[in-house]
């Protein structure tokens, strides 16, 4: 087990952001400005600017982590530090704004420094839970194995299919078009099983819903019963046999797929609405500036 | 009797076509005898538009016909109007199957029954053999074809492969796309196949893309025929869609089964042409399968007249072999012209003061050093132009200790010195024509020792392969290296203060010995009776708990194993098993109480090896599950790795950042592969070069530009021709074939503007041949400062690089 980036040099970062909080919660406190505690008194605007550097070289991560050549440091180093560090943006720059909060774009530029950090904290949880979890879920097979399984399971179904009757052709092919997998990023979050299947013989061609492919098996087991004729009865064994083992690969595709959408889709807040704190964070320093 | 020529070539590669065309410029009767019907069969079985490159550079051409880097297309064409422009004449399809007598009085018999007498004979045939035929009536009907140059060229067929290796399966597998493939396996599996391979062919098999007759054989090929009515027998008519033209008939377990198809692709491997060659009369130094014949400075072979160039003479490269077909012509006139590569020597013995003249340098070097004066004077030159020679000022660090380097080191002239020990290091001397640095070249490991130069220092540097190519074809050079090899360890080892003298006595009881991957060298419970001194490999220690083996720590190479025998009990107490092929130096009982003798300390040390042995031993007695893990890294080859990128999986987020990283750094070719590699509990082994002891890349590589840089680095140079060989040889699938991608746009306007591929992509070349591809391997970043990129770019701290020694550590951690 090698070390988590929480873990990283012995916990070196968490401790510098501990003293740097410490600094700062120290100075709000012996400080007693002439005028109300809020961002524009002289401690105010030393973490201001703390602040606003700190969010500038957390923004440099996304370059450094592309900067393949750099010896500044091990990425693993600079993550950890922009975990721990970044946490401590929620005491300094709370001291910052000295719990002066209104409808203004001082107060976005705040807020929306909390959900980048909120989305953040998510993200090192998701970091920490989910890769053990799609290692067991994967259990040795990469993503493009279980797709080419799948395709190899669905030709053999037709090919066992095409021995048999139109009915159960058309249940199979029915059954391997109706088969979903992912989707929008919902679907994939919830990993929920959403395929269907038109059951031969059924109203207006309407299709049931084939969750965990049971529908289409139930079908072709209850054909199987009634069958009067030895090898049909064998390929239709055959065919619910492939279904099942289909089924499992999907369950394990969709469990994959539901992990990664987990482990990716704080990302796709993260950084955005990193972009969007840079532009309030601008607007917030011009106008102070202007009004000065 | 047949025509009677000056000299008669035999092989129409690129040595034996420039020897007919020098030949026939000098107006001397010739013939070229080839067994097919074209020349250069080999080059020609290159695939379309492929890049052949012209390695080496600094190496001047001397050959009537023209040859530089190109396509084959462009090569071929070259020399076919050159063979034309030179008036050669050329015996196409005849195969030669034997040479009889020696000059001026040679007869070659040729497959066709004609014979072709001549007074020298130059045979340039290569070492890749004739392809194995089937070996059964019709083997030789058009149906049949023993290669497979385009598979696409063939459709809607059916065609039945013969063969269970990789050619055959690769060639079932690429035809099965359009045609309906049968292949023919002599046994009930694939043993010999490649896992890649293996898994594709089974895949294919089991979902009847192609039909496997297992244990099968062919019986014998025919053309289809039809019985009609009225008992005649016409040919069918081919032009029919249905109609195959020809039945193959198998003799399977079931009995006889006839297969009609349209053509026999039979890969059955080749036929090695040592036989051949040793039926002419040829002499090889020994029964090594990579041994080569023994000649003469002008390429003369043993039986005088018959002189041997290109491959088979032990030149792989076209270039070297057109020069030699070119000095062969000038020798058998009796002109001693200057090889070649003569400027090229000039210039590396230049560095030696007082230098004159190449000859006679090469003389004098052969009578200082012993260890080369039983190689002809052929060889020695052909290893002196791979070698360097060094002129280094007095005190100057010639190798260091740990460092990786392999080379061999030779002391022409002057004085240099070894230090040895770890903390109270002492010096030995090294005289004039002795060598130093065997330990590094046999083992594949880090150098025991330093060598520094003395006064007037001259020394010949030789690079590991040319050094085991000496080794493998040369007995008594084998034997002073080996001996020297067991002196120096026993010494580094046991005895640091025992003489040289009294060590050699006892070097002759100490054995070499062997062992294959998963061969025991002891069991538990045996008699306990002799020290292993693992030489090259390593070995997993083992015990018996609780009714099942556990394994217990795992012994890299230049470690002893066996020990706690030898100083107390006198039964095993584990079970010692090769992880990978292993070679020890085996010291007995008796010489060890001998060495004992010398070194009353010794039993001190070995005694705390033992301890800490046993300690390490209940650790893990303790942790049964960490023995597991070390057996799956041992089942991942890894016994042989020097450094091993592995993956916590519990870590690794997925983000290919050290895939990107790879690729960002090295020509944006990855050269790990993050998902793929097993995974065992949480530790993930990708695919992805392990820096290997005895590196199998190294092999077969003919320009020789695979390398190992001082810190252990296995990386290819720029001089690769792309032949794929060390592709082909990496059993472990690290090397891949690439071309160099365009420069790219720096980060900051892809971060704003989106311009080129973005981080860890390629831009991908528009207009350079893609068939101009090199091999390319992880290098672990040597030429980096920080090291491996793709460990300082895993943000997750899931991916390190370690070596073997530490496995026992990791396992504990988890």
């Amino acid at each position: 087990m090698q070390e988590s980036i929480l873990e990283y040099r012995a916990k070196y970062f968490l401790w510098v952001a501990l003293g740097l909080c410490a600094i700062a919660i120290l100075a709000y406190a012996l400080h007693e400005p002439a005028q109300p505690r809020n961002g524009g008194t002289a401690t105010g605007y030393v973490l201001g600017t703390i602040s606003a550097l700190l969010i500038l070289w957390l923004t440099a991560f996304g370059v450094r982590k592309r900067k393949y050549k750099s010896n500044l440091g091990k990425v693993e180093g600079w993550l950890s530090a922009h975990v721990y560090l970044g946490a401590s943006l929620l005491v300094i720059a709370t001291l910052h704004t000295g719990f002066q909060f209104g409808w203004n774009v001082h107060t976005l530029a705040y807020f929306l420094m909390v959900a980048v950090i909120l989305s953040g904290f998510y993200g090192v949880y998701a970091y920490l839970r989910y890769p053990s979890m799609v290692t067991r879920n994967r259990d040795g097979m990469t993503r493009e194995q279980m797709l080419d399984e799948l395709t190899d399971l669905d030709r053999r179904c037709k090919r066992v299919a095409a021995k048999l009757s139109a009915d159960i052709q058309g249940l199979i092919s029915s059954a391997i078009n109706r088969t979903e997998v992912g989707g929008s990023v919902l679907a994939q979050l919830r990993g929920r099983d959403d395929s269907s299947v038109v059951l031969p013989g059924a109203a207006g061609g309407k299709a049931v819903s084939n969750q965990n492919q049971s529908a289409a098996i139930l079908w072709l087991v209850d054909q199987q019963s009634r069958s009067q004729n030895p090898e049909e009865a064998t390929l239709l064994q055959e065919l619910s046999d492939m279904l099942g083992a289909k089924q499992a690969v999907l369950n394990k595709l969709r469990n994959d797929i539901r992990l990664h959408a987990r482990l990716q889709i704080w990302l796709y807040l993260h950084i955005p609405l990193t972009f969007a704190l840079i532009a309030a964070l601008i607007a917030h320093i011009i106008s102070v500036f202007l009004y000065w | 009797m047949g025509e009677k020529f000056k000299v008669a070539v035999i092989g129409s590669g690129p040595g034996g076509m420039s020897a007919a065309a020098h030949a026939a410029e000098s107006k001397l009767s010739h013939i070229l005898l080839e067994s097919t019907d074209k020349h250069s069969n080999t080059i020609q079985r290159y695939q379309k538009g492929k890049h052949v490159m012209a390695e080496p550079n600094i190496l001047p051409l001397r050959s009537p016909l023209g040859f530089e880097a190109g396509s084959r297309e462009a090569i071929l064409d070259a020399w076919e109007q050159g063979l034309k422009q030179k008036n050669v004449n050329i015996r196409y399809g005849d195969e030669v199957v034997g040479i009889s007598g020696e000059t001026p009085d040679f007869e070659i018999t040729l497959k066709s029954g004609d014979s072709v007498q001549a007074e020298f004979v130059v045979m340039g045939i290569g070492v890749q053999g004739n392809p194995r035929r089937l070996g059964v009536p019709g083997e030789d009907l058009p149906y049949v074809q023993y290669q497979l140059d385009d598979p696409d060229e063939y459709r809607r067929e059916t065609i039945v492969v013969i063969g269970a290796g990789d050619a055959a399966i690769e060639n079932a597998l690429a035809l099965s796309t359009h045609n309906t493939v049968i292949i023919v396996n002599r046994r009930d599996e694939f043993a010999r196949a490649k896992e890649g391979n293996l898994n594709l062919i089974m895949d294919a098999i089991e979902s009847g893309r192609i039909q496997c007759f297992y244990k099968s054989s062919p019986a014998r090929v025919e053309e289809a025929k039809v019985k009609v009515a009225g008992d005649t027998t016409i040919s069918l008519d081919l032009r029919s869609e249905e109609a195959k033209p020809a039945v193959i008939v198998l003799n399977t377990e079931a009995g006889e089964a006839r297969i009609p198809c349209n053509r026999v692709i039979a890969r059955l491997g080749a036929i090695p042409p040592r036989k051949f060659v040793e039926s002419c009369g040829i002499e090889f130094p020994n029964e090594l399968p990579t041994s080569l014949p023994q000649l003469s400075s002008q390429y003369e072979s043993n039986v005088k007249g018959l002189y041997i160039v290109g491959a088979l003479g032990g030149y792989p490269l076209i270039k070297q072999a057109m020069n030699q077909g070119y000095e062969v012509i000038e020798y058998l006139q009796g002109n001693p012209v200057e090889p070649a590569d003569n400027p090229l020597l000039e210039d590396k013995l230049s560095v030696i003061p007082g230098f004159q003249e190449v000859s006679r340098t090469l003389t004098e070097m052969q009578e200082t050093i012993p260890v080369f004066s039983s190689a002809n004077a052929l060889v020695f030159r052909e290893l002196m132009l791979d070698s360097t020679v060094h002129a280094p000022a007095p005190g100057e660090i010639i190798f260091k200790k740990n460092d990786y380097t392999n080379t061999f080191f030779t002391l022409f002239r002057g004085s240099a010195e070894i230090e040895l020990g770890d903390v109270n290091t002492y010096r030995i001397a090294i005289q004039e024509g002795q060598f130093f640095g065997e330990m590094g070249l046999l083992s594949g490991r880090r150098r025991s020792a330093t060598a520094i130069a003395g006064q007037n220092c001259v020394l010949i540097e030789t690079p590991r392969r040319t050094m085991i190519k000496l080794i493998n074809s040369n007995e008594s050079v084998k034997r002073v290296i080996d001996e020297q090899f067991i002196v120096r360890t026993i010494q580094t080892t046991f005895a640091p203060d025992a003489s040289v003298d009294e060590l050699r006595e006892l070097a002759r009881e100490v054995a070499i010995r062997n062992f294959n991957t998963g061969e025991v060298l002891f069991e538990e419970g045996d008699e306990a009776d002799t020290l292993h001194l693992i030489r090259s490999g390593s070995v997993a220690v083992s015990r018996r708990l609780g009714g099942r083996e556990v394994v217990l720590s795992y012994v890299a190479s230049g470690n002893y194993v066996g020990e706690m025998g030898l100083v107390g009990n006198t039964r095993r107490m584990a079970t010692v098993k090769a992880t990978v092929p292993t070679e020890t130096i085996s010291l007995t009982k008796d010489v060890f109480n001998a060495l004992l003798e010398h070194n009353p300390q010794l039993k001190n040390k070995v005694q705390s090896t033992v301890r800490e042995r046993l300690e390490q031993n209940a650790r893990m007695e303790a942790q049964p599950a960490s023995g597991d893990i070390i057996t799956f890294l041992m089942q991942q080859g890894l016994g042989e790795a020097t450094d091993v990128l592995l993956i916590d999986s519990s870590l690794c987020v997925g983000c290919d950042n050290c895939e990107k990283a790879c690729a960002e750094t090295h020509d944006g070719t990855s050269r790990l592969d993050r998902e793929a590699g097993p995974t065992f509990a949480t530790v993930h082994v990708p695919t992805s070069c392990r820096h290997c002891e005895n590196p199998h890349c190294m092999k077969d590589c003919p320009p020789d530009a695979i390398r190992r840089a001082p810190n252990g680095e296995v990386f290819i140079q720029d001089n690769c021709i792309g032949c794929g060989n060390c592709e082909r040889n990496c059993p472990y699938d690290v090397i891949q074939m690439a071309i160099k991608p365009d420069p790219k746009p720096p980060l900051w306007q892809w971060l704003l503007f989106g311009s080129g591929p973005g981080p860890g992509k390629a831009m991908v070349p528009k207009d350079v041949d893609q068939s101009a591809k090199k091999a390319v391997k992880c290098d672990m970043c040597k030429d980096l400062d920080g090291g491996p990129a793709c460990v300082r770019a895993c943000p997750t701290g899931a991916a390190i690089r370690i070596s073997p020694e530490q496995f026992v550590d990791l396992v504990h951690r988890y």
